[in-house]
């Protein structure tokens, strides 16, 4: 066996059985990091020294007894996330160059439990975009491709891309994303990977270059449910330093994922029925509430009747957060500086800033100013927030009735670059499925459930009430029982 | 509600991004279709509905405030690393005063 075959929590296994050493571990997944990168462009900054370095030191601390809830286990980060001493881009020029003096809060809990990290994966733009297009850095190369067109470069979604694609082709054990709208979700549907966006608050936002506060959570990616419980569960608890994120206790994750969904509830709400998806996504759908009430759950019809304006409301909400947040690229205190000769300081702003922010990013915050701007700000922006309360009050109301909900990921398979790049809505309506969860703070998880007609990968995505993760890793688990998902990308380590 | 080109070019300068003439109209067209879109949020009703905030779940308890006290302090080094340029300890600007 390969040792870029393991699954995380084998791979803790065999480093605990000594089968493996951490060394040996990172040494493989560096190799694969250097073989493959250059086809597939997940990772803008690698940090392979560094990784055998921490793993030197990993196995030391095993030998010691002192080894860590993730020791020797070797991640991708999202380059969203500051890392200290090593450069953090956002997928943005504005940024290039930026070496982070402090550690975000959850990378330094993967740090404190042992994780070695391999270095900081390609994204969007400050994650703003749903197939990794938008990256100053390049777009990543999905590793699956499609059976009868083998040739076509598919994206791998986004905006966590670089670090799905990682994971899917075995560069890493896995990998932390953020997910705003579906960025955690939709690539880790993309890519035949599992990820969970957990409820707003169980991880803290210190760190995290932030695109919009009020939706932006991390999560982990990998390839197996139980790999995603055991990751957050380092990520997660509470940070006095984001007054967001919440005082509440971290369960032992990775224990739901073997609990019964006997007796459960499953939630199908009809809004998700919506004209034009695939009928194989609407299969796959109706074989997961099969495979539920197979292990005993019951399927009860629901209605989310807001759902509709789901993405309209989030395509105000995230850009005012956005333009907001992005108010502090300014040429002033780190990144880029763009000036003429005779600049003066406003000059200076705008020459920045238009050569430092891509097409998209640009685009939103415009939208983002202009929502808030006097005379605008109710019709649209506090409008936004009053729809969002309604779109929230539906799944507490759903919540009355069922323990979790069941939908696709999304609703098409990965799509191929330039496919739908022309018109912006037509890309912003990949996250139809995922947005929700995002704007009513639950946590959303996408497991690989089945292949299209292409031998493509398609995610179901179960949302759970708001803290209870558990009940979603346990639904989880039942569907990837059931499944039994076994395909593979046609790029990957270890061939 | 539509922009014509002089609120495209109000909001890029509030925004404070520099945009070139020539852009203006391709711009224009952009943000016209997106404020197109989100349109339809006008047919809610939403009358007597209390707008979301944060992003907290609703009903769950947020947001402690933790003690206005300095946390750390005295690392001007660390804070300028990343500046384009600097002065002494102080960001270096274009001149604002005359």
């Amino acid at each position: 066996m390969h040792p870029t075959d393991f699954t995380l929590a084998g791979a803790i296994v065999a480093l605990d059985e000594g089968a493996i050493s951490a060394v040996e571990l990172t040494r493989a997944h560096v190799d694969a990091m250097e073989a493959l990168n250059p086809r597939l462009n997940a990772f803008i900054t690698t940090t392979p020294e560094a990784a055998l370095e921490a793993a030197k030191q990993s196995d030391a601390k095993r030998a010691r007894g002192e080894a860590g809830r993730l020791e020797g286990i070797p991640l991708a980060i999202k380059d969203l996330f500051c890392t200290e001493g090593v450069q953090t881009t956002a997928g943005s020029k504005i940024l290039g160059g930026f070496i982070p003096p402090y550690e975000s809060t959850v990378t330094s809990q993967l740090k404190r439990d042992g994780a070695v990290f391999l270095g900081k994966a390609n994204l969007d733009e400050f994650a703003m975009g749903s197939s990794n297009l938008t990256s100053a850095y390049g777009g990543v190369v999905n590793p699956w491709s499609r059976r009868n067109d083998p040739d076509v470069r598919l994206v791998p979604g986004g905006s966590s891309g670089g670090s799905a694609a990682a994971v899917a082709a075995r560069m890493a054990l896995g990998a932390t994303g953020t997910d705003t709208g579906g960025s955690i979700r939709q690539p880790a549907a993309f890519c035949g990977i599992a990820g969970i966006k957990p409820t707003y608050g169980r991880c803290s936002r210190f760190g995290i270059v932030a695109f919009a506060s009020s939706l932006d959570q991390a999560g982990p990616f990998a390839r197996t449910v139980e790999d995603c419980a055991i990751l957050l569960r380092s990520m997660a608890g509470f940070d006095p330093k984001d007054s967001t994120s919440a005082d509440k206790p971290v369960p032992d994750f990775s224990r739901a994922c073997t609990r019964s969904v006997k007796g459960l509830r499953i939630g199908v709400p009809k809004e998700y029925r919506l004209d034009g998806t695939p009928p194989e996504i609407e299969r796959l759908w109706r074989q997961g509430l099969d495979w539920l009430r197979e292990a005993g759950a019951e399927i009860v019809d629901i209605t989310l009747p807001h759902t509709k304006y789901a993405l309209p409301t989030y395509y105000i909400v995230a850009p005012a957060e956005a333009s907001s947040n992005l108010a502090r690229y300014d040429g002033v205190r780190f990144g880029l500086r763009v000036a003429e000769k005779d600049s003066d300081l406003r000059d200076l702003y705008e020459r920045t800033r238009e050569a430092g922010f891509g097409q998209e990013v640009r685009r939103r915050i415009m939208i983002g100013t202009y929502v808030l701007s006097a005379g605008y700000y109710d019709a649209y922006y506090l409008k936004a927030q009053k729809v969002r309360a309604l779109i929230a009050r539906d799944f507490t109301q759903a919540f009355g009735q069922v323990d979790a909900i069941l939908t696709p990921a999304t609703p098409s398979a990965a799509f191929a670059e330039g496919e739908n790049s022309d018109d912006p809505i037509k890309m912003y309506l990949n996250d139809v499925f995922t947005v929700t969860a995002n704007l009513a703070g639950l946590p959303g998880l996408s497991v690989p459930a089945g292949l299209d007609g292409q031998g493509l990968p398609l995610g179901l995505q179960v949302i759970g009430r708001p803290f209870d993760e558990e009940t979603v890793f346990a639904v989880g688990a039942a569907i990837e029982r059931a499944a039994e998902f076994k395909a593979l990308p046609a790029i990957r380590a270890g061939l | 509600m539509s922009l014509d080109t002089a609120t495209v070019r109000r909001v890029a300068a509030l925004a404070r991004i520099r945009l070139p003439e020539e852009e203006v109209a391709r711009v224009q067209g952009e943000l016209n279709g997106i404020l197109g879109w989100i349109e339809q949020l006008q047919a809610v009703d939403t009358d007597g509905v209390k707008p979301m905030a944060g992003g907290t779940p609703q009903g769950i308890a947020a947001m402690p405030l933790r003690d206005d006290v300095v946390t750390d302090g005295g690392i001007a080094e660390k804070v300028l690393a990343n500046a384009p340029d600097r002065e002494g300890v102080y960001f270096g600007v274009p001149k604002v005063v005359e």
